[in-house]
């Protein structure tokens, strides 16, 4: 049995090595560079886990030959995170991307560990020698959705349905906000908090309360589509996240902010190929194509559309930042003063919401 | 006023049927004098029958007769170890949720994230035009309607009708109609299988109507509750009604005091239905000689004929 196998292994070594060297010369010879990736949740068909799963296709095709991968779907954060995490490393995967906040410690954990193995992972802030991180602006593509549903309200009332009150679900709150408000002064945002991040019974009915409550435009910073669903049901608007979505509502969803994992993952896989990866610190937006709208519904006028291009481009030159002051706080506090823009740290710990948002926002 | 409760009355029906149609059924069971624990079990596998069914054929209401049929399955493996196997009842739904829990888990792999395309809830004619309660009582899934029919069929079956009479009978003294020359068995059987598929089919409403999408684990403590209300509500139908709109209407409350800017923290919001209901419950129930009338006097106790 063994020496069964260690003789095909030989055999498939030589033709690859042989095969290797009238393609591309020695370089492509060495064994596939195995790549593991940690999902918190099921692909499915949309959403967060769906668009890097998306951006491991692509990469795989991109460095088709060269990469083997392998994913974990539906992991919990917890102790199951760093045992997937450790299998990953024990068996030879030279490079792991864990992909939800809460992979944080495991991943040091385990990094610590497995000196020669890479591993990236996603929104967190601990890195190491072998652990980059990376992260997307959302809020950039979440500033325009704004724009668009300051445009297209009637009622000027937007419905906001949110897993958790953490800084990056904040912050996509308040750029909605205002973007909103930078077209539709009077416009308001109210919000509601599932708890959770994939709770599709829980988001509808949250939307629902705020369509009945006045919002005739929907958004949500939660995993599952049912909100878009319930705009389309309830003839609304509603605006897609991860993923384009437009497919759960074709007249609903007005664009989505979609993340696009597909170049960062062939470039980071490049670097480990070539033993050039020096670390990670990624937070790409617009500029850097992690960030883009899915294809605009055609219910949306021709200049708004041509406005909301136009500050896309000036998102991507950088000179348009959603965060620009004068900006307060929904209780009347000044938190940012005239002409300045918000600091990366700031926007990293980001506890309040702007004015415009209804309510108060819950403590944790 | 009237225009911000309209909407709350409207979405607590909807949130209250699937425990309207899982209280149901155990009541009936019950009432036969058999205690199925495993409502949440088999509410799960009628969720995720009914749901996988109307994915894969297109039609919502195949999905609810399979989540039915489903329920009623997984309510006959009950019937067998406890009727026919003489097991012990309150282990046996006790495992039988758990099984469900496990194996809808583990059916529902493929279906996690899958999203069923569906029209909204019809608006009945004439009836949905109704100032107030047009909007609240007619704009509602058809499956709403059917759990208000079961509800009437029930309260006639129990208390009106001979055959409900037999049944009661069955679970008061088995041994007396027995003697009297009824079938105990077949009967608990039946209505071991009536709760199953009603549980089956509040799984497939809560699966295919309600969400409409499955998660592992999505009916979230529906079937424990169920099983609360019965015995609560004096194993009276209507009484059963009034809780599972009440759990349905705290569930909802909670999103429009959110939506209006009231402050509380989420957490508690989210154990506010289950603390609500009981509560409110066990108030209308302090009368202990009111549950020691209506409870079937051989509930739980496993009976073999002679």
């Amino acid at each position: 049995m063994n020496t069964q196998r260690i003789t095909r292994w030989a055999f498939a070594l030589a033709v690859g090595t042989a095969l290797g060297s009238l393609a591309a010369g020695p370089a492509a010879a060495q064994a596939p560079l195995k790549v593991g990736f940690v999902y918190v949740s099921p692909i499915g068909d949309a959403g967060w886990t769906f668009q890097h799963d998306q951006g491991r296709k692509e990469m795989e095709k991109a460095l088709a030959g060269k990469v083997e991968t392998k994913y974990v779907e539906n992991v919990p954060e917890g102790p199951d995170a760093e045992r997937v995490i450790r299998e990953f490393a024990a068996n030879g995967y030279k490079l792991v991307f864990t992909t939800s906040f809460g992979y944080m410690n495991p991943t040091i954990k385990v990094a610590q560990q497995f000196p020669n193995t890479v591993f990236l992972h996603a929104t967190g802030y601990k890195t190491a020698k072998n652990v980059g991180i990376y992260n997307a602006r959302f809020y950039e593509g979440r500033y325009l959705c704004g724009v668009m549903a300051g445009k297209m309200t009637k009622s000027n009332v937007a419905g906001y349905v949110a897993a958790f009150p953490i800084p990056e679900v904040l912050q996509g709150i308040n750029a909605f906000t205002l973007g909103m408000r930078s077209v539709n002064p009077k416009a308001e945002v109210r919000v509601i908090w599932t708890n959770s991040w994939y709770d599709p019974g829980r988001e509808r009915e949250a939307a629902n309360t705020l369509i009945s409550q006045g919002a005739d435009v929907l958004t949500h910073h939660t995993d599952s589509t049912a909100v878009v669903q319930a705009a389309e049901e309830k003839g609304k608007y509603a605006f897609g996240y991860h993923s384009d979505m437009s497919k759960y509502g074709p007249k609903a969803e007005l664009s989505a902010t979609t993340h696009q994992w597909g170049a960062f993952y062939t470039k980071v896989t490049q670097e480990v190929l070539a033993g050039t990866w020096k670390g990670t610190n990624v937070w790409g937006g617009i500029k850097d194509g992690m960030i883009k709208l899915a294809p605009i519904n055609a219910a949306v006028p021709k200049d708004v559309v041509e406005l909301v291009a136009s500050k896309e481009k000036d998102i991507g030159a950088g000179k348009l930042h959603p965060f620009t002051g004068p900006l307060k706080d929904n209780a009347g506090k000044e938190r940012l003063a005239a002409g300045q823009t918000m600091g990366d740290d700031k926007l990293a710990v980001m506890d309040f919401y702007v004015e415009g948002v209804q309510g108060t926002l819950p403590k944790q | 006023m009237i225009d911000t409760l309209v909407p709350i009355f409207a979405a607590t029906i909807a949130a209250g049927t699937p425990l309207v149609f899982a209280a149901l059924g155990e009541l009936v069971t019950e009432k036969a004098g058999v205690l199925n624990l495993g409502v949440e079990g088999m509410m799960l596998i009628g969720a995720i029958a009914g749901f996988a069914t109307a994915v894969t054929t297109g039609n919502l209401w195949l999905g609810t007769v399979a989540g039915m049929a489903a329920g009623a399955a997984m309510s006959a493996i009950f019937a067998v170890l406890t009727l026919n196997l003489m097991a012990n009842q309150v282990a046996s739904g006790l495992a039988l949720t758990l099984f469900g829990l496990g194996l809808s888990a583990f059916v529902g792999k493929p279906f996690e994230g899958v999203s069923l395309l569906r029209e909204g809830a019809p608006s009945l004619p004439l009836l949905g035009d109704l100032p107030v309660l047009g909007p609240i009582l007619f704009r509602q899934h058809y499956l709403v309607y059917v759990s208000w029919a079961v509800f009437a069929a029930v309260s006639w079956f129990l208390f009106r009708s001979r055959a409900g009479l037999v049944l009661r009978s069955v679970g008061e003294s088995p041994d007396s109609a027995h003697a009297i020359g009824y079938p105990v068995i077949r009967i608990r059987w039946l209505a071991t299988l009536f709760g199953g598929a009603l549980a089956g089919v509040g799984g497939a409403f809560l699966a295919v109507f309600y969400a409409p999408m499955w998660v592992e684990g999505m009916v979230a403590g529906r079937g424990w509750i169920a099983l609360a209300l019965v015995v609560f509500a004096t194993w009276r139908p209507a009484r059963v009604m009034v809780g599972a709109y009440l759990f349905g209407g705290v569930t909802i409350a909670q999103f429009f005091a959110q939506g209006g800017g009231i402050a509380i923290p989420a957490p508690f919001l989210s154990a506010l239905p289950y603390l609500a209901t009981i509560i409110v419950l066990v108030v209308i129930s302090r009368n202990v000689a009111t549950i020691r009338l209506n409870s079937p006097v051989s509930l739980g106790r496993s009976y073999r004929p002679d």
